[in-house]
């Protein structure tokens, strides 16, 4: 069996998350592992990629052209190395979701986007619609290209050793696109989608300086903040807070939904959480349908209640 | 320069999908249907480019069945000059839909191709990243901020952590995120000037596309409905429910 190909996400120092979920993945599928590491002076992630327990070689692709991960070296360089791979596979974050259909149009197959599960090696389940339907998808190209979501895979932990880390292309032709600069949102809070608690805010904080309510409940509780696609729009937080279809796509095992109503969009982001508490004045709100712990109430006073009670 | 908007219709945004009892779809008959929220942000950046002076002309593309002409008249009232129906009744995946606006893209030469980032109803988000893999052009996806030139394009794109800003040379393929922009509200008059715009319809079929499936769908399933839960009194029942029942904090 072809030896399978995971295009590695990481800082220049430390594999993410969604990398180690995408092994999983992998692993289900069977045969070799390979993970690619593209960066520049990212041998620190090419060693914590080849820890991960399960992962037979490293590829290491080290230039400056590949320092931010942008789609067109990258897709290129993995175009070149993906021949020899039956599958290659990503996590389905917004760098995944970036490269990976680009690959696939260079290497002319199907892309089989956001798997939840591999029920064999050309057969996986996707959601489509919100989530509303569970599509079983055989893909029938030669090279199966996939993303991975990550809260349906456990994050594959180290192993005892660690595998070779081979050096593979160096980047090709010129740069139609280049990084101008980037503004990472600081935060001391774990990230959205690694948290193991999430609190997040909707429509009803009624602005952004209200979010701050929702900060002291997280830090009491290690949590992550989210926000429903409403409070986006309505400028409360920035973007990369979204939770749901079009956003970022969460399972903690405790997720805290705070003045959100529950719109389709928004539950298709959080309804695999392993336990939601929903705290909203209208008895009828659709979250509630999903919560296992609802509290009607005013969350101006119930908020600071419950993170005094913690 | 010329820009090229590719629109889809699909389920509207406000409508609930049901899987079909038979496990082959989801039921779409009689459903409202509209254009993919996204591609009508796409389509609102594209035009406000234009009302800039920076684009002098705005083609509307939708790829299905004749229906999607309504689709590419709600893309005209909104303000593009004319649109082109790629007509099909064949079901299409997204490389199918990149192979035949590239066959589009190289009649019609445009500089800028938008896109949505992703449709609501198949919620692949491949098309526009295959494009510009197709074109060997420079892509810029999940576009929150559009800054257009003669010399190229600067897009700031949404990551998962912040924000992200590239320099493109044009001809370039972008998608666009929700925050780009708030699209227009058509207007009756619009309407009504949109009915006068010109409407071509290609077959897909003369565009010389393989079309051969590349993938199947062998059945598409409900999710598993979660169990509503309990409403609690208070805060003290919600932290006692956490700490005794759920043990989770």
């Amino acid at each position: 069996m072809a030896a399978i190909l995971v295009i590695a996400e990481h800082d220049q120092g430390q594999v993410k998350g969604a990398t180690r979920s995408a092994v999983t993945a992998a692993l289900q599928i069977g045969g070799d592992v390979h993970v690619l590491v593209a960066g520049h002076a990212c041998e620190a992630a090419a060693a914590s990629a080849a820890r991960i327990a399960g992962v037979a070689q490293v590829l290491l692709a080290d230039a400056p052209a590949f320092e931010h991960a942008l789609a067109e070296p990258l897709a290129d360089l993995a175009a070149g190395l993906a021949r020899d791979y039956g599958h290659v596979l990503a996590g389905a974050t917004a760098s995944g979701k970036n490269v990976m259909p680009r690959l696939a149009g260079l290497l002319d197959v199907a892309q089989v986007s956001d798997i939840t599960a591999v029920l064999a090696a050309d057969t996986f389940v996707r959601p489509i619609y919100a989530g509303n339907g569970l599509a079983t998808v055989q893909a029938l190209d030669a090279v199966k290209v996939l993303t991975v979501r990550g809260a349906a895979f456990d994050a594959a932990p180290d192993g005892a050793v660690s595998a070779p880390v081979v050096a593979v292309g160096p980047a090709s032709g010129g740069a139609a696109s280049r990084f101008v600069g980037q503004e990472l949102t600081r935060s001391e809070r774990p990230e959205l989608t690694a948290a193991r608690v999430i609190v997040s805010g909707g429509r009803g904080m009624g602005n952004g300086e209200n979010f701050k309510l929702l900060d002291a409940l997280a830090d009491k509780l290690g949590a992550a903040v989210g926000a429903s696609r409403a409070a986006v729009d309505a400028g409360f937080v920035p973007n990369d807070y979204q939770v749901g279809q079009t956003g970022k796509i969460v399972a903690p095992d405790l997720y805290i939904a705070v003045g959100i109503s529950g719109a389709i969009q928004h539950l298709a982001g959080m309804k695999d959480s392993k336990l939601i508490v929903a705290v909203n004045k209208d008895p009828e709100a659709p979250i509630f349908g999903v919560a296992d712990y609802g509290l009607v109430a005013d969350l101006f006073q119930a908020v600071p209640e419950l993170t005094a009670a913690l | 320069m010329k820009a090229l908007v590719a629109v889809k219709r699909v389920i509207d945004y406000n409508v609930k999908a049901r899987v079909k009892s038979d496990g082959t779809g989801i039921d779409l008959a009689g459903v409202k249907m509209s254009m993919n929220p996204f591609d009508e942000i796409a389509l609102e950046e594209a035009v406000r480019c234009k009302e800039a002076g920076l684009v002098t002309e705005v083609v509307a593309v939708s790829i299905g069945i004749a229906a999607c002409q309504e689709t590419l008249r709600t893309a005209m009232a909104i303000g593009a000059d004319r649109a082109v129906l790629i007509e099909t009744d064949a079901p299409i995946e997204p490389l199918h839909v990149a192979k035949l606006l590239q066959a589009l893209v190289q009649r019609e030469q445009p500089q800028l191709v938008f896109l949505g980032k992703q449709a609501i109803d198949d919620d692949c988000g491949q098309v526009g990243q295959m494009l510009a893999a197709l074109l060997r052009w420079p892509q810029a996806t999940f576009a929150s901020k559009v800054e257009l030139s003669a010399a190229g394009v600067q897009v700031t794109r949404e990551l998962d952590g912040g924000l992200q800003t590239l320099a493109l040379d044009l001809p370039a393929v972008l998608t666009v995120d929700l925050r780009l922009n708030s699209p227009r509200y058509v207007t009756l008059p619009n309407i009504m000037k949109a009915k006068k715009k010109p409407l071509e319809v290609v077959a897909a079929a003369t565009l010389g596309v393989d079309l051969a499936p590349r993938t199947r769908v062998l059945a598409v399933n409900e999710p598993k409905a979660r169990a509503g839960g309990v409403k609690v009194a208070d805060v003290a029942a919600l932290v006692d429910k956490l700490k005794t029942e759920a043990k989770v904090i």
